[in-house]
């Protein structure tokens, strides 16, 4: 898109997204705020959550994280943690590493580490929901 | 153009390693550590659910490791990590409103994030282990 046209008919809200030194405008920013403020309440929940489950047993453990509650919070919380770390790993990667090359191989290798350990903790729960009492 | 000394004499940035941070400075570097920190966390996480999904004995294993005395002081460092990057991210976002954001409210603030952070700590362990961790860390 020529610059002229981009003049003449984009709206204000056009000519703003893509904006900034990234180019991503407030993409990133605004992702970060969203798993934050979700992570509030899931992360309370998983805290008081882990304390009571303190010395709970094998298959105290699997009934407890069977139920379709705990099953669904887990995992909420599991991709909101996920995300909300992967964004923040990727800002420090940014800031620290000047080395281009360096940069992006560690900023790829950290999107697979997180989405990795995000699906295996998730096949984990349901793993354990599936499976439980059989 | 040869005289290229400095007529004005302009404050300089203070360079980081001779910098002694303020403590508002210190509580953001804080706020990146904890964070880089929980990642570890979510490793634990991950430990804790791949056992149970496995096996009785790994699960066992893994939850010998966490009651034991290490494992407590490792789970009651990460609880506080955890408090004061959720009671420090949610300042951020009235910072990110244009509140508080004066140098003396920042200060008033990171009192608040830390007694916030401190008390959701002890209410979490109970009173008499938050002071046993305490006591074990200090000696």
């Amino acid at each position: 898109m020529s610059e002229k046209y981009k003049d003449q008919y984009a709206t204000h809200l056009k000519k703003a997204k893509g904006l900034g030194s990234a180019h991503e405008g407030t993409d990133h920013w605004m992702k970060q705020k969203i798993t934050a403020i979700l992570n509030i309440p899931l992360v309370l929940w998983f805290v008081w959550s882990i304390v009571s489950l303190q010395g709970a047993s094998h298959a105290q453990f699997v009934t407890w994280q069977a139920q379709p509650t705990n099953a669904v919070l887990m995992i909420m919380l599991i991709i909101s943690v996920m995300y909300h770390a992967k964004l923040g790993a990727q800002v420090i990667t940014e800031d620290y590493i000047s080395a281009e090359w360096f940069k992006m191989l560690k900023l790829i290798g950290q999107k697979i580490f997180f989405l990795a350990l995000g699906i295996m903790c998730i096949f984990c729960v349901l793993k354990i929901a599936f499976t439980a009492g059989i | 153009m040869s005289d290229t000394t400095n007529k004005v004499q302009r404050p300089l940035s203070p360079h980081l390693q001779v910098y002694k941070l303020p403590l508002t400075g210190l509580m953001s570097i804080s706020h990146r550590i904890t964070g880089a920190g929980l990642v570890v966390g979510t490793l634990l996480i991950a430990a804790y659910l791949i056992a149970a999904a496995t096996s009785e004995t790994h699960y066992n294993t893994v939850m010998s490791i966490a009651t034991s005395k290490p494992g407590q002081i490792i789970m009651f460092l990460w609880s506080f990590a955890l408090y004061f990057h959720m009671f420090n991210g949610i300042r951020h976002m009235f910072w990110d409103t244009g509140r508080f954001l004066q140098k003396a409210q920042a200060m008033r603030t990171n009192y608040v994030v830390l007694l916030c952070a401190v008390v959701a700590t002890a209410i979490t362990w109970g009173g008499s282990t938050f002071v046993e961790f305490m006591v074990v860390l200090g000696s």
